[in-house]
């Protein structure tokens, strides 16, 4: 993975720098020592680190302005960051940079029941979002799997989705308002808990684009009531086919599930060693859940059972009660940690239509033999986002190199059939050169039209998302 | 001009030299843009429709009743229900897909789905400078480069004249009842309406008008009739149940404004945060239609009061003139906000041919 040569005046201007930073934040919110910042090198994707230049923790807006001021006024790079969750390589510095960590802006500001919507410092996770208005009934609805650290910043960074999107859509759809400091230091706000701009959408273009626009330092977010509970069916299917064409009829006939996950063999087998769930040993099942009232279920239920039986399944297991709810979401999210039982692995992202679920799959199976590595996928299958796993290990040398090849075939294949290169986890460093298989030229140039109003020297969070050779007349002044 | 194919809405545009006045049909229009009509109605036609995907793929000039036609045959719709302004602003003209896209024309099921651009998936449109650009996709979850499709929804023509559009869209549902409550004043009226949307119960409706305050819920029949049961039993007052078509038509008239249509004077639209609908309205005194659960306001009002509408919600929303006689049309933002909206018109259509005048 290649990253821009760091400027090296920058570097030789770490002092100044440094003492300019600590002029304006309180002591201990700038660090520069190399042992501290090595806890800012790298992001959830470990296998590319580089310890930046400095890295500040402001606590207020105020202090993102004077920081973002200093820093364009010294040319001097800014990453911005969550909690470093991300998959992608969002939050990965370069040795010329300063890491802006929003980790101690974590407040909640406002809770506005009756127009029902939370304002908090972007700094707060995910999951507190939603356990600051559980008392009164509420929750945020955009639920990561990294919802436990991952911040709202990122969220809106990368316009995050989650397992129940397919009913209560991603966070672009459940953001109202943020607070935006740009480059140059300057605050602005955009939309607001009325939740519909009076011009252009400029929040909708800030939310996904990566921290390249400004720094969010607070949102106003939509809460929505608790539905009054969930369950879950499996179904198992013996052909990946017949499953796709189960969703497809679920979807068809108006049912909404709050969530239509999708396992495949090697990914059933493998978490069955690890967690097990007790799943069928079929090709291919199917999690649905949906929402409501006992009978409100029992009604939804009936009708998915109906549609599911046509299709012949292996198996088709209700829950009785919340211990087997439980049960049969064990294994799904035990997903991700089973496969790492068995290796290294690389988790991607592509969307694909979900007609073409089963031609993708059979691809991946044919590819896995040529690459002469083993993929396991799961899937969030009412939206067509797919999230491979590639097992690898991380200590052969090349094995990383060829996993990173196979990942870059399936996510062309993705863009082929008619899908993208990420669903919810953001471009970053990691897909940023394949932005050529989806976008041509001026569709490229158009969005790096939006940067150049927003951050015309090119100073925030710069060597991401856009490939380099196409950004490199920008980013080099 | 009127292009059929979007080769020849590039070159159109390339062509020009002139300010243009980019319009489908013309049914939602705001604003004092001037210059040659350049109409996208000559791009019609579907492009890709799955109805298992739930996914329509559609070009920008192509009506919006035939898009209606379309998904209906598969007992599918376009989920933010599509206002139709023509009786409101005595409009006459076949609206299209790209003009409701552009002016992020969204309905009353706005507050359980989202708006027009929350369904909008992926775009095509052709810059200030005759270049075409894609944007987002067929898939409805996709984070990959920047959302154009945002910026460009309700974007009024000021960036790109669109020819193509996206949708994620949704199947009908079973059954739809709404709750017509009477018997409440404006304030109670109105709580009413926040009331049923911070319940547990789905509202895909909420708006009050002529003194009566409707909720609706929508789904499977089972469901539908438990939640009436529910919301009946939470937010009293003198319900009666309107089902099916009963219970459509209200909406319809919800939706277009039906109340204000053909009265006297002008008519804003005013957004804003729901607990101060009521005050805002008691403060201008006009009549009003609100839908969103009272976060959006209908208003009409006599002529010249614009100076008084800006000054009742600001800090607290924004508020458009839809139908009336001079001064300004869109609210005044901020100067580092316009600031920005400005450099994007600059760079997005650096001649500044497109629908100049608009949106400020």
């Amino acid at each position: 993975m290649d990253m821009p040569a760091p400027d090296l005046g920058v570097i030789a201007r770490k002092a100044r720098i440094v003492a300019r930073l600590r002029a304006v934040l309180p002591p201990d919110a700038v660090i520069d020592a190399l042992e501290e910042l090595r806890a800012y090198e790298c992001d959830a994707l470990t296998a590319y680190r580089c310890p930046p230049l400095a890295a500040v923790l402001p606590r207020t807006t105020a202090e993102v302005s004077a920081v973002l001021r200093v820093c364009w006024e010294e040319g001097v790079p800014v990453v911005p960051r969550g909690s470093g969750t991300s998959l992608a390589g969002g939050a990965m510095p370069t040795a010329d940079s300063v890491i802006l960590g929003v980790a101690r802006m974590n407040a909640v500001i406002e809770t506005d029941y009756e127009n029902r919507f939370i304002r908090v410092q972007s700094g707060r996770t995910n999951l507190s979002v939603s356990g600051a208005v559980e008392a009164e009934g509420f929750f945020y609805a955009p639920d990561p799997s990294s919802q436990l650290a991952c911040a709202i910043a990122g969220n809106i960074a990368m316009n995050s989705g989650g397992a129940h999107c397919l009913k209560y859509g991603v966070t672009t759809n459940n953001l109202l308002g943020v607070t935006l400091v740009k480059m140059d230091g300057t605050v602005l706000t955009l939309g607001g808990p009325w939740g519909e701009p009076s011009g252009l959408d400029l929040l909708g273009v800030v939310c996904g684009s990566e921290g390249q626009l400004g720094v969010v330092t607070e949102a106003w977010l939509r809460i929505l009531p608790k539905p009054e509970g969930a369950r879950p069916v499996l179904v198992g299917f013996n052909s990946n086919e017949v499953a796709g064409a189960c969703v497809s009829d679920i979807i068809k006939a108006g049912i909404l599930p709050v969530a239509i996950e999708f396992m495949d063999r090697p990914c059933i087998r493998a978490t069955e060693a690890f967690a097990k769930a007790g799943y069928p040993d079929c090709e291919a099942l199917l999690i649905i859940e949906v929402e409501g009232s006992d009978a409100e279920i029992a009604e939804q239920l009936g009708r998915i059972k109906q549609i599911a039986l046509a299709h012949d399944p292996v198996e088709f297991r209700e829950a009785a009660d919340e211990d087997q709810a439980k049960r049969i979401w064990l294994g799904r999210k035990s997903a991700f940690g089973a496969m790492g039982q068995i290796n290294d692995y690389m988790c991607l992202d592509g969307t694909i239509p979900v007609s073409s679920l089963p031609f993708v799959l059979k691809r991946i199976g044919e590819m896995s033999q040529e690459f002469g590595l083993d993929v396991g996928n799961v899937f969030h299958a009412g939206d067509g986002n797919m999230h491979p796993l590639i097992l690898f290990n991380a200590n052969k040398p090349g094995d990383l190199e060829r996993c990173e090849a196979f990942g870059a075939e399936i996510l062309k294949l993705c863009v082929e059939v008619g899908g993208c290169l990420t669903g919810e986890h953001g471009v970053g460093i990691e897909k940023r050169d394949l932005m050529a298989v989806q976008f041509a030229p001026q569709d490229m140039e158009a969005q790096m039209r939006v940067k150049d109003v927003f951050d015309p020297k090119w100073l925030l969070n710069p060597a991401k998302v856009f490939p380099l050779g196409a950004s490199a007349g920008r980013r080099e002044g | 001009m009127r292009p059929v194919t979007e080769a020849e809405l590039a070159e159109a545009v390339a062509g020009t030299s002139g300010p243009l006045l980019v319009r489908g049909g013309g049914t939602r229009t705001l604003g004092h843009a001037v210059g040659e009509v350049l109409e996208t109605g000559g791009l019609s036609g579907v492009e890709l429709y799955e109805p298992g995907a739930l996914t329509l793929v559609v070009r920008a000039g192509t009506p919006v009743a035939e898009v209606q036609r379309v998904l209906a045959g598969e007992r599918q719709r376009l989920a933010f229900e599509v206002p139709d302004m023509r009786g409101l602003l005595g409009r006459e003209g076949v609206s299209t897909i790209g003009g409701v896209v552009a002016a992020n024309a969204s309905g009353p099921r706005r507050v359980q789905v989202g708006a027009c651009r929350d369904a909008c998936i992926g775009v095509r449109f052709v810059d200030g400078s005759g270049t075409v650009v894609q944007n987002g996709g067929r898939v409805m979850k996709n984070v990959t480069g920047y959302d154009l499709v945002k910026l460009l929804a309700g974007s009024r023509g000021v960036l790109g004249v669109l020819s193509e559009v996206s949708f994620k869209v949704q199947a009908v549902p079973e059954a739809e009842a709404t709750l017509v409550i009477e018997g409440l004043g404006d304030e109670a009226g109105l709580a009413a309406l926040r009331s049923a949307l911070g319940s547990p119960f789905d509202v895909s409706g909420a708006a009050r008008y002529s003194g009566r305050s409707l909720v609706r819920v929508e789904g499977m029949t089972g469901s539908v009739a438990y939640r009436v049961r529910e919301l009946t039993a939470r937010l009293g007052g003198d319900v009666t149940v309107a089902e099916g078509a009963a219970s459509a038509a209200l909406w319809r008239e919800v939706r277009d404004v039906v109340p204000l249509q053909r009265k006297a004077g002008e008519v804003w639209r005013v957004s804003t945060l729901p607990t101060v609908a009521a005050e805002v309205v008691a403060r201008l005194e006009g009549e009003a239609v609100w839908d969103w659960g009272c976060g959006l306001i209908w208003l009409l009002l006599p002529p010249g009061r614009g100076a008084e509408v800006a000054a009742a919600v600001a800090g607290r929303g924004h508020a458009t003139l839809v139908k009336g006689q001079g001064g300004p049309v869109f609210s005044t933002e901020a100067p580092e906000v316009a600031a920005l909206a400005a450099g994007l018109r600059a760079k997005f259509d650096p001649r500044g041919i497109l629908n100049a005048g608009m949106m400020g």
